[in-house]
């Protein structure tokens, strides 16, 4: 048995595995560039101060004009109400889940997450609409919207949440209790903290998650042309809706806006990132840095 | 303000499971403890049922006494939070928090605990890091993350963080078996310093560490996988060592099984 080189077979085994894995990136990336390159080339046309700052009001639909903005604050609105209900209360149910979490409660609210995990956004919306619209007579709004896409975010916030307070080392919980601090403080003052990165980096992909969702706007958001600040009250607009309206169009400067509208979706998710990012920099364990 | 620690009819159990059986001991104030015997014979149990730490991990049940100068530590009314307050304790393997700095560490346990005052937090932690040998090596660099220590420095950081509450005794569970043998050294130099203030118990491995820092030994051993660890005896270090009353300890210390 010889120790100097490796054996020829090896090598080539060494270098096949390399090669699959490098083709196994270069196929997995496909979609994703050809994806950006696509929106950045025919988002570009329309993407502009006057596109970002303008509503689709009085623009008839073969103009080359109009804009976004009715649709970027009705979203933004829509999906920061929801984030505003879902974030504390999912942090509280995974902080019960991992916590204080046994017996009977503890599982059949895993159950549950679980299920909602799976749940079609189309139903989400239509469980908004029969419960809220048809069943207790409010009107389609922003609001409404927002009820539908937390029910979304929720699973997905609570999962997330819940393995990034698991990761965190008994040890330091040990730690913790063993200088006689209270069990609620250990949670606030040790775990959280040293989950945060991890569990901010949850939440924002909850939030992206339910920024580009379009079934359940569709039904209950009422699709305005016009700027309404107000989401607890008459129709608003949506990005992702405003793609769609605009792409089912055939002239073409309503597919321009179209694509403009998914430019400016994906834009505002990746700030998102990038900010969530931010954060998870700036409070990971110092040593991390 | 070292205390004495009484333990009678001391017997612990995981669940159904009976860990430790029957243990009784005494641990005189201003002394080093060592407890010594082979893997999972409850040293740490032991250790850990001083503070009411035990009781932390879920399923857990403590019966008999351990008495701190004269309040029974498991009676009605005693807050287990406090007690780990007054009792402090060192863990196997170092565990700074990872989130704070050198100085927020060590200031951890007054924070935590809702003291607030900068300049008595401020002359709390030094006095804590110079009692454990750690203030020269860190005085320059308070503020940065305690894991970028070495392994044995963030060790003398958690006993730092741990007498910074003024504790009464101080437990450490094998507080060396993941160190080098010179930062061995430097927390056995500071464990004959803290024992001027405190009284203190160590799990240790070590039979030469136990000879080296403990005033009174104590063995522990089991009869076998799934029976209960028993005190097989307790005395002054130098007789454990020199001529043990019981043939099993004997046996253990001169590595004949264990
Ligand atoms: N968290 C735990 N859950 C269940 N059993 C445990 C736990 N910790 C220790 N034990 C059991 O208790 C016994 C004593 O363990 P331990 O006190 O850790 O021994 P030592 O510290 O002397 O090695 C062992 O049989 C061990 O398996
Ligand atoms: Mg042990």
């Amino acid at each position: 048995m010889s120790l100097s080189h490796p054996s020829p077979i090896r090598k080539a085994k060494n270098t096949a595995a390399m090669a699959a894995m490098g083709l196994a990136l270069v196929v997995a990336l496909i979609p994703l560039v050809s994806i950006l390159w696509t929106v950045i080339l025919k988002g570009a046309k329309d993407f502009n101060a006057y596109f970002l700052t303008h509503s689709m009001r009085n623009v008839a639909e073969q103009q080359d004009s109009g804009g976004a903005y009715h649709a970027i604050l009705g979203t933004l609105e829509q999906v920061g109400i929801a984030a505003a209900i879902t974030i504390p209360l999912s942090l509280l149910v995974a902080i019960y889940l991992v916590e204080y979490g046994r017996g009977r409660l503890a599982q059949a609210v895993t159950f549950f997450v679980d299920v909602m995990m799976g749940l079609p956004s189309i139903v989400a919306g239509l469980f908004i609409l029969s419960f809220w619209i048809l069943g207790l007579g409010y009107q389609v709004s922003g609001f409404a919207a927002s009820l539908a896409l937390l029910i979304l975010m929720m699973p997905v916030a609570i999962r997330s949440t819940e393995e990034m307070l698991r990761l965190v080392s008994p040890a330091l919980r040990e730690a913790s209790y063993a200088l006689g601090v209270p069990k609620w403080r250990t949670i606030v003052k040790v775990v959280l903290p040293t989950a945060l990165p991890g569990i901010v980096t949850g939440m924002m992909l909850g939030i992206a998650r339910i920024m580009g969702e379009t079934a359940p706007v569709l039904l209950l958001v009422g699709a305005a042309n016009s700027i309404n600040g107000n989401p607890f009250s008459d129709p608003q607009g949506s990005l992702p809706l405003f793609v769609f309206n605009e792409s089912q169009n055939s002239l073409q400067a309503a597919i321009d806006r179209g694509w403009a509208a998914a430019l400016t979706l994906i834009i505002i998710v990746m700030l998102l990132n990038l900010f969530a990012r931010l954060i998870a920099w700036w409070k990971a364990p110092a040593a991390a840095r | 303000m070292a205390k004495r620690i009484d333990v009678s009819g001391l017997s612990a159990y995981y669940g159904s499971v009976r860990a430790i059986e029957d243990i009784s001991l005494t641990v005189e104030p201003r002394t080093v403890t060592a407890f010594i015997g082979p893997s999972g014979c409850g040293k740490s149990t032991v250790l850990r049922t001083l503070n009411r730490m035990h009781e932390v991990i879920p399923g857990t049940r403590v019966e008999g006494k351990v008495m701190l100068d004269d309040v029974d530590l498991y009676g009605a009314g005693i807050d287990p939070v406090a007690v780990r307050r007054t009792i402090g304790m060192v863990f196997q393997r170092p565990n700074p928090f990872p989130t704070m700095s050198i100085y927020e560490n060590v200031a951890a346990g007054l924070r935590l605990n809702g003291v607030r005052g900068k300049s008595d937090t401020d002359g709390i932690v030094e006095q804590s890091l110079r009692g454990a040998n750690l203030w020269n090596e860190v005085k320059d660099r308070l503020n940065k993350p305690g894991m970028g220590l070495s392994g044995g420095q963030q060790q003398r950081l958690c006993i730092a963080r741990a007498i910074a509450v003024s504790p009464d005794v101080l437990l450490m569970d094998e507080p060396c078996s993941a160190l080098d043998p010179i930062s061995t050294l430097a927390i056995e130099d500071l464990i004959a310093q803290l024992k001027n203030e405190y009284t203190i118990v160590i799990v240790t491995h070590n039979m030469q560490q136990a000879a080296r820092v403990s005033d009174r030994t104590a063995f522990f051993n089991i009869e076998g996988t799934g029976k209960p660890g028993k005190l097989i005896e307790i005395d002054d270090t130098p007789r454990i060592f020199a001529n043990p009353s019981q043939r099993a300890t004997e046996d253990y210390i001169t590595g004949r099984f264990g």
